[in-house]
């Protein structure tokens, strides 16, 4: 039969990721250095990432991943020994790990993209690793093994050797699940099989226990089997009987030294004893009726197929030999590797999602329900005439839909909550990030992370991976000061970088805090002129803090390796603005800096403001306005007959005519008629002048694209309650109008 | 057609196995550590048992172990998958009851043909 | 049995086409049936600002925003009134759906692709591009339209440049 594993592969793959992730995690453990291993926290998180890569290097081989399953042999190895307490946990062994999890996620993604991974990367790490090994005591195993594995050389030279076996199992070896017969089924594929039995040692039925072994063998093999042959036919019961094996240049000799002492008496009738199991009792039943006598073998080992020989010993030789192969060279084997396996489907990794069995169960509950109350309806409502509805048939059809409105709100809930996945998602890989960044910066960072457990859309997670990176390397890049800076400030030399992710209304809101130096005004606007950025007049923090958002802008004296890879803090804004977040900044000189991000649940759902503008409704996300006024005559001035602007609080904003950009028919008239709606952007902020507001509603995103195309100033539709479509307002486009 | 509990806390090397012995005309029935497989044994007999090693909640020496306690397992043969490496394992697994091994990594025929030696 | 199927009753089936044929003032257009979902009332849009006349604006059809545009207004043809009477014809064609309003919608017709006759340069209506040509049914003229091209032609502005270059 022949069985296609690639089938297998992508639940390989997505769960050695998973398990790299959790060695990973589990590595960056503050418990877990020096702990011992019968230590509760420490020794369970050894564990957990010994058994990671116990499973990887298992199953490695097995699909195909030669290489993968040598190189993690040696890691696994290593927690094996620090699992067993024989070697401590180094802060050089944890980083060698962690760099080890890196080569194996390496190796895996680039069989799974069919791309090259870093070979020589791979051999140092392996090598790293070897080095360390032996640089200990060898453990017991190891020496247990070299003994282990001479095996005696065949005796027979001849092609069809006779090999005499001596088997005399212990009385409990049928305890452990082994049967003689099939022992001796196993030799029969190897050659010719003649079996004898020794009854000698039979009880009296009274006194015998059902379930132990009395009987033993005396087999003649005859065939181009060598002695390991034979030996593997009874290395499960190795330590449960006593075998000897011994070569016979000369059958007849042979035969004849058995035939006197191993007479078989077969005068034991079968006991007659009922045990707690009927096929316990079978056991020695069937040994001692079945081969008994000499007569009887030959027959036995005919009726064996004889097109088998040898055919189990070398399938399970090929095993061994498949994982050896990629042992030498690293990057050959890893060559060849790549070879063999095409590339697997990608896009599983993004496109598939686990979801809780509970959230299914309720989903599952949900429609239940959701059918329920449809039949109700159907009763109140299905046959009904018109002359039918009473006040009281109107009454329970109205409740009948309050119901199933209910329905229908748990049910959304619901679907939007399979789509819901922790933080810790992305939250997990900044402990890692963060101990990179401590090292190549010769910082002390103490990262402390909360309401990781807190849910939010996959699409969202995986927007957020990339700003959050960066937000959190620019914090021990720029934020925290080295150790003897933080000295000198009269601050602890370790630096405290926080993140907190939590709920708040429909949002989800992540807060990166640092207690770093805060930031410099006068050096951010000194920046700024520098590059030729616009600084409104008089600017207040806010103002200058925002600064860091604009294109081309970077307050690093020379662009680290860390932070400066060509990705400002505007690309991280724009990123969390194109999923509907915001991004704010707090700071205080010397005491540290805050961003929070906040962003909405999902992707498909937002939190807007219907605002009416002449006939038409408009969506604005909730999360782009920062206030809303009447404004009074007087804060509302004209500059140069074309723009108009609103004073607030000092500050003159532009005033965006949504009627005119959008050239609504309608009144454009006087402004302390209408209500003025204060947006902030990435870019800006801008007064929109709207008629009304009117209410709060999440919103279903629908794209325009789908079956039209982009609108300047908009950036997407919904349907409202009555079923009519409404626009959602592209408010960074819209600051940019003015 | 016999019918086999294999133990697995991977997923995929579970799937591989399960797949082979179905494949094989087996009726299998899956769990993903000693503790999920000790509670279906509670319950029903099996011809077979295939066990990982390591696994989270109970491992399979532990597995073996607790087996061997059920009457009805008594005598019903136990593989463990080691590895090349776990001499130890194997030992420890014999000592606990196990009726042999599987050397992981192997493949669907070397599956096969090693359960044949137990289910005959 | 009618004049149309008399006269093309004997042609092999592969060379029929089956049209929707719909007025656009005191013209009669034909487009392929397979090309039309669905046949629905005019209805309140929303409105899409800073775009040609011609594009109504958007509706929701069951949950999908349709875009509707007014062929009558695109092609200065009969008189632009909005009632219980005015028609929308939902079409399906490349991967969009799209509806076009439309005076009245006659008929179902099946002509033969050999009948059809080369169509004169229009000028100012209609782009011969995408007309496939003229036919007669029952001594009336239908122009037959590729609708496909008429509603993916820059000129409509229905799609993105950067999605109809794709």
């Amino acid at each position: 039969m022949s069985v296609d594993l690639s089938q297998f592969v992508q639940a390989f793959l997505e769960e050695s990721f998973e398990g790299l992730d959790r060695m990973e995690s589990e590595l960056l453990g503050s418990d877990i250095l020096d702990s011992a291993p019968d230590e509760e926290r420490g020794g369970e998180r050894i564990n957990t990432i010994f058994r990671a890569a116990h499973s990887i290097k298992g199953s490695a081989a097995t699909f195909g991943f030669a290489a993968v399953g040598e190189f993690t042999h040696g890691v696994e190895t290593l927690l094996d020994q620090i699992r067993d307490g024989r070697r401590p946990l180094t802060e050089e062994g944890r980083a060698l790990l962690l760099e080890a999890v890196d080569r194996i996620r390496d190796m895996l993604s680039a069989a799974r993209d069919g791309t090259e991974h870093d070979a020589h990367g791979v051999e140092r790490t392996r090598e790293a690793i070897a080095a360390l090994l032996a640089d200990a005591p060898p453990g017991p195993e190891a020496a247990a093994r070299s003994a282990a594995t001479a095996a005696p050389a065949p005796q027979g030279a001849e092609d069809a050797a006779l090999w005499r076996i001596e088997f005399a199992p212990h009385r409990g070896l049928l305890g452990t699940g082994n049967d003689p017969l099939r022992i001796f089924a196993y030799l029969r594929d190897l050659g010719e099989l003649s079996v004898t039995c020794d009854a000698a040692e039979l009880p009296a039925v009274d006194a015998l226990a059902p379930e132990s072994c009395y009987l033993r063998w005396t087999l003649e093999l005859r065939g181009a089997a060598s002695e390991a042959d034979i030996r593997e036919a009874f290395e499960w019961v190795a330590e449960d009987c006593d075998l000897a094996i011994t070569g016979a240049a000369r059958p007849e000799v042979a035969r004849a030294d058995v035939t006197p002492n191993r007479a078989a008496p077969p005068d034991v009738t079968p006991p007659d004893v009922t045990p707690g199991k009927p096929t316990a009792a079978a056991k020695p039943r069937a040994n001692d009726t079945s081969v008994t006598t000499r007569a009887a073998a030959p027959a036995a080992a005919d009726a064996a197929p004889e097109a088998t020989p040898a055919a189990a010993p070398a399938a399970a030789d090929e095993a061994p030999v498949a994982s050896t192969t990629a042992a030498p060279g690293g990057a050959d084997a890893a060559a060849v590797d790549r070879r063999r396996k095409p590339p697997v489907d990608r896009r599983a990794d993004s496109s598939s999602i686990r979801v809780a069995v509970e959230k299914i169960d309720a989903l599952v509950d949900l429609v239940g329900e959701l059918v329920i109350s449809q039949a109700m309806l159907e009763t109140i409502g299905g046959s009904a005439e018109p002359e039918d509805f009473d006040a009281v048939r109107v009454e329970r059809l109205r409740q009948g839909l309050a119901q199933l409105e209910r329905n229908m709100r748990e049910l959304q809930e619901a679907v939007l909550s399979v789509r819901m996945i922790p933080i810790s998602f992305v939250f997990s890989r900044l402990p890692r990030l963060v101990r990179d960044l401590e090292s190549a910066l010769a910082k002390k960072v103490r990262l402390v992370i909360e309401g990781e457990e807190t849910e939010l859309d996959k699409g969202v997670i995986e927007k957020l991976v990339d700003p959050l990176t960066h937000i959190v390397r620019n914090a021990v890049d720029h934020g925290i000061e080295s150790p003897a800076a933080r000295a000198a400030a009269g601050k602890p030399e370790t630096g405290t970088l926080k993140l907190r992710a939590r709920h708040q209304g429909g949002n989800i809101v992540i807060d990166i805090e640092d207690d770093g130096a805060g930031l410099d005004r006068e050096r951010l606007l000194r920046k700024a002129r520098e590059r030729g950025i616009p600084v409104p007049e008089n600017p207040t923090d806010r103002d200058v803090w925002q600064l860091i958002f604009a294109p081309g802008f970077s307050t690093a004296e020379a662009i680290t390796d860390i932070s400066g890879r060509g990705v400002g803090m505007d690309v991280v804004r724009q990123n969390i603005e194109s999923i509907n977040g915001r991004l704010d900044i707090e700071s205080t000189a010397g005491a540290g800096t805050k961003l929070t991000i906040r962003l909405p649940l999902t992707l498909a759902i937002l939190d807007g403001m219907s605002v009416r503008v002449g006939e038409e409704i408009f969506i604005l996300p909730l999360t782009a306005i920062l206030e809303s006024l009447q404004p009074r005559p007087e804060q509302l001035h004209s500059i140069g007959g074309r723009g108009r602007v609103v004073r607030l609080r000092g500050e003159y904003l532009p005033l965006v005519s949504l009627s005119d950009v959008f050239n609504l028919p309608g009144r454009s008239g006087k402004a302390e008629e209408g209500i003025v709606v204060v947006v902030e952007s990435a870019k800006d902020r801008a007064a929109l002048f709207v008629d009304e507001l009117i209410a709060q509603h999440q919103v279903v995103i629908k794209s325009l694209e789908t079956n039209y195309r982009r609108v300047p100033g908009i950036s997407g539709a919904t349907i409202m309650g009555d079923g009519r479509v409404a626009l959602i307002l592209d408010v960074d486009a819209l600051t940019q109008i003015h | 057609m016999s019918k086999i509990l294999a133990v697995d806390d991977s997923a995929s090397l579970r799937q591989m196995v399960c797949f082979t012995l179905k494949e094989a005309g087996h009726d299998v029935v899956e769990a993903a550590d000693g503790a999920e497989a000790l509670q279906f044994a509670r319950g029903s007999a099996v011809d077979l048992v295939i066990s990982d090693v390591n696994m989270p909640q109970m491992d399979g020496i532990t597995l073996v172990r607790e087996l061997r306690g059920l009457p009805e397992y008594r005598f019903t043969p136990i593989l463990l998958l080691t590895t090349e490496s776990a001499d130890d394992k194997k030992q420890a697994g014999k000592a606990a009851g196990a009726t042999g091994w599987l050397v992981k990594p192997f493949d669907p025929e070397t599956l096969l043909s090693t359960i044949k030696r137990v289910l005959g | 049995m009618s004049a149309a199927e008399l006269q093309h009753g004997q042609l092999s089936a592969e060379n029929r086409r089956e049209l929707l044929t719909f007025r656009l003032g005191e013209e009669e257009y034909g487009i392929d049936i397979l090309s039309v979902q669905e046949i629905r009332r005019y209805e309140a849009v929303t409105r899409i600002a800073n775009t040609p006349e011609f594009i109504k604006g958007v509706i929701n059809m069951r949950g999908t925003i349709v875009p509707i545009v007014d062929l009558r207004i695109r092609f200065a043809l009969g008189n632009v009134t909005y009632d219980e009477f005015t028609v929308v014809v939902i079409l399906n064609v490349a991967d969009r759906v799209v509806g076009i309003v439309v005076d009245a919608v006659s008929d179902v017709i099946a002509i033969d692709a050999e009948a059809l006759r080369p169509a004169p340069e229009f000028g100012a209506h209609l782009d011969t591009d995408y007309l496939d040509g003229l036919a007669t049914v029952d001594e009336r003229m239908v122009i037959i339209v590729d609708i496909e091209a008429l509603i993916t032609t820059p000129e409509l502005g229905l799609i993105d440049d950067a999605s109809s270059a794709a």
